[in-house]
C-alpha cells in the first residue's frame, strides 16, 4: 500500500504517457506543444528522482475488489489501507493535504482518511486500484440530474459545457471520466471509477465506445488546449460507466482529471 | 519558433512591466514569494486589523503554490501552480498595496483583472504538471511567515529562470480568452 501510493504519485502510468505523446503529434498550437514537452519532461524527472510530478498529492481513493473467497486476519482492510498512506505519503515525500472537516480546516497531518470504495468479486483475489485525486480539477467536476425526455444530446452538451467551464482550471489536457445513470451518488461514483480505466481503452460496449469517440472531438473543438492556453488537444481521452437508472431519471456525473492522471493498481 | 524569452528580475517596477504583453514568455528571476488559501485569509484579517503583512507586497510576485516536501538536497519540493481563482477574493487587497505579479493557473475574477490594469499587475500562467521542474529554477527557500499552516506558509524564494507565460497583461489582453477562440472550431 505504501509502495503503491509512491508509484502512483511519482510514476506517470505508460497509457496516459503514450496519451500525452500521441497529443504532442496532435497539437497544432505551437504553446500547447511546449506544454506537452514539459509535462513528459517533468515526468521523467519525477520518474529519476522518484518525486511526485504534481506537488498536489491529492486524496488517495481506492477502488477495492474483493474476492468473496478472500478473509482478512489480523486487522480491517480500512485500517490497512489508511495506514498504508500514511507511510507512503510521509516516506514519499508527499504532500498532506486533507483536512479534518470542510468547516474545521485542521489538516490531517497524514493525508487520511483514505477514500475507498469496495466491490465484491468473485474469487480469492484481492486488487486495489488507486487514484491520486487532485483536487484543482476534482472543483470544476459536476453532476446533473437531466430528464428522460432531455436525453442523450443533453448528457452530451452537458459534459461538454463543464469542460468549457473548467476552461484553464482543470489543467487541461484532461482524462474526462463520465458516469451516468443510477440514483444520484451512483452516477458521480462512476464517473471517478471510470478515470481508473487505463487511458484510452475504450467501453467495451460500442455503443458507449463510439459516445467516448464523439465526446472527446467535441471536447477538443473547444479550443482550449494545453494549460488553458489554446490548441487543439484539450483532453487525451472520454471514459464513460454506465448503470441501468429509474424511469424518471438520467443522472449524469463529469470528473475531471488533469493532466497529472495518476493511477497505481496492485493484486494480492 | 517562439520568440526568445524575456528575462525579469524581482522585485518589478511599474515601468518593466509595461512592455509585457499576454502570451509572452518571461523566465523569472530574483525573489518571489509563496502563499495561497489560508495565508490570503491570513493576510486579509491582518489588514484589516491593522496589522503587519509578512511580506511587502509593494514590486513583488505571490506565487500561489503548495509544495509537496523537499527530498535531501532540495531547496524546495515539487511546486506546481494552484487554481488562481480561490484567490480571486483577498487578490485585490495585495494589488492596491503594489502587488505587481501573480502566477498560478486558471481564470481570474473581472474585479481582480480590473484591479490588475488600475494598479499596474501583471498575472502569470506556470503549468501545474511540471511541478519538480519548477522546483529545479528555485535556488533558495525559507518559511518567513505561518510556520502552522505547513504546506500553506509564507516562503521567500530566490529563483533562477522560472518559466511563466503572461496570461493577463495590463492592456486587456487574455491568453486563456483569446487562445481558445483561436483555436476553436
Amino acid at each position: 500500500m505504501r509502495d503503491l501510493c509512491i508509484e502512483a504519485n511519482t510514476r506517470l502510468p505508460q497509457e496516459h504517457l503514450a496519451a500525452l505523446r500521441r497529443a504532442l503529434e496532435a497539437e497544432e498550437a505551437e504553446l500547447g506543444r511546449e506544454v506537452i514537452e514539459r509535462l513528459l519532461e517533468n515526468a521523467e524527472v519525477a520518474r529519476e528522482r522518484c518525486i511526485a510530478f504534481c506537488q498536489d498529492t491529492g486524496y488517495a481513493v481506492f477502488f477495492v475488489e474483493l474476492g468473496s473467497d478472500v478473509r482478512i486476519s489480523g486487522g480491517e482492510i480500512g485500517s490497512a489501507i489508511d495506514e498504508g498512506v500514511r507511510r507512503g505519503y510521509e516516506e514519499g515525500y508527499l504532500r498532506k493535504s486533507m483536512v479534518r472537516s470542510p468547516i474545521d480546516r485542521t489538516n490531517t497531518g497524514d493525508n487520511t482518511p483514505a477514500v475507498v470504495y469496495y466491490e465484491p468479486a468473485p474469487g480469492d483475489g484481492l486488487k486495489l486500484t488507486m487514484l491520486v485525486k487532485g483536487a484543482g480539477c476534482d472543483n470544476m467536476s459536476a453532476l446533473k440530474m437531466l430528464t428522460p425526455a432531455e436525453g442523450l444530446q443533453a448528457m452530451k452538451r452537458f459534459v461538454v459545457q463543464t469542460i468549457e467551464r473548467a476552461g484553464p482550471n482543470a489543467s487541461p489536457p484532461l482524462t474526462v471520466g463520465v458516469g451516468m445513470g443510477g440514483p444520484f451518488e451512483k452516477a458521480a461514483v462512476l464517473a471517478k471509477k471510470a478515470l481508473t480505466r487505463p487511458s484510452g481503452e475504450p467501453n467495451s460496449d460500442p455503443e458507449l465506445a463510439f459516445l467516448e469517440r464523439e465526446l472527446l472531438d467535441e471536447i477538443n473543438a473547444t479550443g482550449i488546449g494545453p494549460a488553458g492556453y489554446g490548441g487543439t488537444q484539450t483532453a487525451l481521452a472520454v471514459h464513460i460507466e454506465s448503470f441501468p437508472t429509474h424511469i424518471a431519471a438520467f443522472p449524469v456525473a463529469v470528473n475531471l482529471d488533469c493532466h497529472s492522471h495518476r493511477t497505481a493498481s496492485a493484486e494480492l | 519558433m517562439s520568440p526568445a524569452p524575456i528575462r525579469l528580475e524581482a522585485p518589478l517596477s511599474k515601468e518593466e512591466i509595461e512592455p509585457l504583453r499576454t502570451s509572452d514568455v518571461v523566465r523569472l528571476n530574483g525573489v518571489i514569494y509563496i502563499a495561497r488559501d489560508a495565508a490570503h485569509a491570513r493576510m486579509k484579517r491582518a489588514i484589516e486589523a491593522g496589522e503587519p503583512l509578512p511580506l511587502d507586497p509593494e514590486g513583488n510576485i505571490v506565487y500561489y503554490s503548495g509544495p509537496a516536501p523537499a527530498r535531501p538536497g532540495y531547496a524546495l519540493g515539487p511546486a506546481g501552480p494552484t487554481t488562481a481563482s480561490r484567490m480571486d477574493p483577498y487578490s485585490p487587497l495585495l494589488i492596491e498595496r503594489g502587488l505587481r505579479g501573480m502566477i498560478g493557473k486558471g481564470l481570474r475574477s473581472e474585479a481582480v483583472i480590473e484591479s490588475m490594469r488600475e494598479h499596474g499587475c501583471v498575472y502569470f500562467g506556470a503549468v501545474e504538471g511540471t511541478a519538480a521542474l519548477l522546483a529545479d529554477c528555485v535556488k533558495e527557500a525559507e518559511v518567513i511567515a505561518y510556520e502552522d499552516l505547513g504546506a500553506e506558509g509564507v516562503r521567500r524564494l530566490f529563483v533562477e529562470e522560472f518559466p511563466v507565460v503572461v496570461v493577463n497583461d495590463l492592456y486587456g489582453g487574455d491568453l486563456y480568452r483569446e487562445g481558445r477562440g483561436r483555436w476553436r472550431r
